[in-house]
């Protein structure tokens, strides 16, 4: 018999005789299975958490604040820096030749969430064009605010997150009323999690002469650079000029990392923990089935396809964990969002993506375990003198 | 006692499974250690902090600027001792990365209300007499290798009132704080130069720091701080600094339950583990309990021995994790996301589920000891 014979004959063999050593193989399938299960679910809260930055990102879009800061919160833009902004070349203009740009500001409103608690809400101030710049925003209850009126639309996900935010309520922000008139949906991203209304109104309620950033539709993408020097020109700006991809990317980038790093770091020693479980399994496996090994090998099975059906069978069993622990995650997981701080002071709802990608990932890893889980007991396997291994009866 | 060599002898039986089950064991407690200690870390945040400190804020959010006009009403609310405004400058020493936090306050008042902080009497006196003067957290001294007499650049992104976002401070002294060394990386400047420069935002503070005589009416004061400007365009949210800390903790998100939900898939992995390998080593030694039995040995004390062994190998092996992840705790303060020393409750907690993580992966097979029929079981030999 060839290689391939022997080695198809004995993975057979000890695939069928899997029931009988149901309670060991099921220790490296669960445990495959957990370790699996929380590596996939870390790593997909960092999924959600780019895809949101993703989403909210657009190359031929420019985001402009004042110098020294990546964050709109603590940015400052006075009036005329907004109009060199919006004037700058490089930005679309409307049908009534007007820039496509919304000087914007932002006050953080701290009210109570449906979770318990409190949290800070976003209230953005927009200009007219705002809907026009972002084309992927729609009302899709109740209707668009009034610039004029203290009136504010509220993100989808913001509702889900916050509570007393329905079409109709009435906020109370620094002594005056606030109506909830619509709400709106986008592509699942960052202004989902907010509230807007006239940046005027807002400006006025809060005594603000400043603007925190001025967003801008590029002609295209290739007209950042020629929008961002025609800025640099300007020697009365002191300014940072940012794509929106790179400023979106960039507020996730060090909570995505941190999440990475835990989720590796988690993963790793609970993988090797697993490992020692597999080990004690194939171990046990591997000299449950000693006399039959030997017996294999007095027949004439040769060593290569001995250790390669224990190969096969760990392997075998840490995918099935490795698919396992998947599908638990996007099962438990999958379609919830997470409330967390999504950089500077704001809370942000990250939802939790499961895709076939981190599955992958994940039963890689298993893979990866029960190879090293099944190296050893498989040495043993043939290293055992015969003469011994079958007098073991 | 006289059956310790006994269950070593069970426990040794077959040396590889043992090593690798208690190392198994051991590396989810040190995983256990590291969460549970940062997650309780996080909660017990503060818990050693002033309770005669109270930080009124905004009620709208704790960004939004309060008028510094606030200052006099709160030090005129009974019980409260004294009261200092805070504005925040927030930049970057030289590169983007290198962020840097200037207070803008009143130093006398500032280094008194927080008496941890030490710094020598003539560098206090230095920073009132010199107006854009900083005294420095020795933290960022050693960092950035500044001295006394430094003249430090900062650049931030709000407007002076020269058109410029860039700021510049005289260093003339540096504090400590060796029981929080956390708190050794601020910079204490003048309020009156800060808010004068600065073109917006003129007036505003984002805080104001209270000391109270007497902790235990911090209820009543909180209530009275706030009560003094409600139903004005900026009302107050006042706090103790336990309750103040503890609100800045929580925005992180539910840190609590997403270690618990790890911690939780830990030990339900390995609780099959162990409590595989346990029913295994009974299998196999069914004749040997058997034989126990039938040289008088009484179900309970072979249900006993079977146990001990399950108690003794998870809290051998629950006691080296946590000295592990005790050791190796001090990581995570250089990550920046908990403190020096494991809290020692994580400690008792441990102790607590190795315990349970015995009983349960110990009691079937124990049980299982208990029901054995000795010739039954010396028959199938």
């Amino acid at each position: 018999m060839g290689f391939f014979q022997q080695t198809g004959a004995l993975s057979l063999l000890s695939a069928r005789s899997l029931p009988q050593r149901l309670g060991a193989s099921c220790v490296i399938l669960v445990g495959i299975a957990g370790v699996v299960g929380v590596l996939v679910s870390i790593l997909a809260m960092v999924t959600g958490l780019l895809q949101i930055a993703n989403r909210s990102a657009h190359a031929d879009r420019a985001v402009v604040m004042s110098s020294g800061t990546d964050s709109e919160t603590l940015s400052n833009l006075s009036r005329d820096a907004v109009r060199s902004i919006a004037d700058a070349r490089g930005v679309r203009r409307d049908a009534n030749n007007r820039p496509l740009a919304s000087a914007e500001v932002l006050v953080l409103v701290h009210l109570p969430l449906r979770a318990g608690g409190s949290g800070n809400l976003t209230l953005r101030g927009v200009s007219a064009n705002a809907f026009a710049l972002r084309p992927e925003l729609h009302v899709v209850a109740g209707r668009m605010f009034n610039p004029m009126l203290r009136e504010l639309i509220v993100g989808r996900t913001a509702q889900r997150q916050f509570r007393d935010l329905q079409v109709g309520r009435r906020l109370l922000v620094r002594g005056a009323e606030w109506t909830v008139v619509g709400v709106f949906d986008g592509p699942g991203d960052q202004h989902e999690s907010e509230m807007m209304t006239g940046v005027e109104v807002l400006q006025s309620t809060f005594q603000r002469n400043a603007f925190q950033s001025v967003t801008v539709q590029l002609d295209s993408a290739a007209s950042f650079g020629e929008f961002r020097a025609s800025l640099a020109g300007n020697p009365s700006l002191a300014i940072e000029v940012l794509r929106e991809s790179d400023y979106y990317l960039h507020q996730s980038r060090a909570f995505a990392r941190l999440l990475t790093v835990v989720a590796y770091l988690v993963g790793s020693i609970m993988a090797i923990g697993a490992i020692f479980g597999a080990l004690n399994t194939m171990y046990a496996a591997v000299s449950a089935r000693s006399v039959e090994i030997a017996t294999l090998r007095v027949l004439g099975f040769e060593p290569g396809p001995i250790v390669t059906s224990v190969f096969a069978e760990a392997l075998g069993l840490a995918a099935l964990g490795g698919g396992l622990g998947g599908a638990l995650a996007w099962l438990l997981f999958s379609g919830h969002a997470i409330s967390t701080n999504g950089g500077g002071f704001t809370q942000l709802s990250v939802p939790v993506v499961v895709n076939a990608g981190l599955v992958g990932i994940g039963i890689l890893w298993a893979c990866v375990i029960g190879m090293v889980g099944a190296s050893l007991p498989a040495l043993r396997a043939i290293r055992a003198p015969l003469a011994a291994a079958l007098k073991a009866t | 006692m006289k059956f310790i060599p006994l269950i070593w002898a069970g426990l040794w039986r077959k040396r590889t499974r043992t090593i690798l089950t208690l190392l198994s064991i051991v590396l989810a407690f040190i995983l256990f250690g590291v969460l549970q200690g940062v997650a309780t870390w996080l909660n017990g945040f503060g818990a050693g902090s002033h309770t005669n400190r109270l930080y009124v804020v905004s009620r709208i959010s704790e960004i939004q600027p309060l008028p510094s006009g606030y200052l006099s009403h709160i030090t005129r609310v009974p019980g409260v001792r004294q009261a200092a405004q805070v504005a925040a400058l927030v930049g970057s020493y030289q590169q983007p990365a290198n962020t840097v936090v200037v207070l803008a306050t009143d130093p006398r008042a500032m280094f008194a209300l927080y008496p941890d902080w030490r710094v020598a009497p003539q560098q206090l006196q230095a920073l009132t007499q010199t107006r854009t003067g900083v005294i420095v957290g020795a933290r960022l001294a050693r960092l950035y290798g500044w001295r006394v007499g430094d003249v430090i650049p900062i650049r931030t992104s709000v407007l002076k009132n020269d058109g410029t976002t860039d700021w510049s401070f005289q260093v003339v002294g540096v504090y400590d704080s060796p029981d929080q060394p956390l708190e050794e990386d601020r910079m204490i400047a003048n309020y009156e130069y800060i808010d004068e420069a600065r073109h917006f935002e003129r007036g505003t503070v984002f805080a104001f720091v209270v000391g109270i005589d007497d902790p235990s009416s911090a209820t009543r004061i909180c209530a009275a701080i706030d009560a003094r400007f409600a139903n004005s365009a900026d009302e107050t949210l006042t706090q103790d600094e336990k309750e103040y800390v503890q609100g800045q903790i929580r925005q992180l998100g539910d840190v609590g339950s997403l270690v618990n939900a790890i911690v939780g898939a830990v030990f339900f992995t390995l609780l099959f583990l162990t409590g595989n390998t346990m029913t295994q080593s009974v299998r196999e030694r069914i004749p040997e309990l058997a034989v126990l039995k039938a040289i008088g040995f009484a179900d309970g004390s072979v249900t006993l021995l079977v146990l001990t062994e399950a108690a003794l190998l998870c809290s051998a092996a629950a006691l080296i994790g946590l000295l592990t992840a005790a050791a190796i705790f001090p990581a995570t303060a250089a990550l920046g996301i908990a403190g020096t020393t494991m809290p020692a409750r994580v400690y008792a907690f441990g102790l607590l589920i190795a315990v349970g993580l015995a009983l349960i992966s110990g009691l079937p097979p124990a049980w299982r000891a208990h029901r054995l029929q000795v010739v039954e079981a010396l028959a199938a030999r």
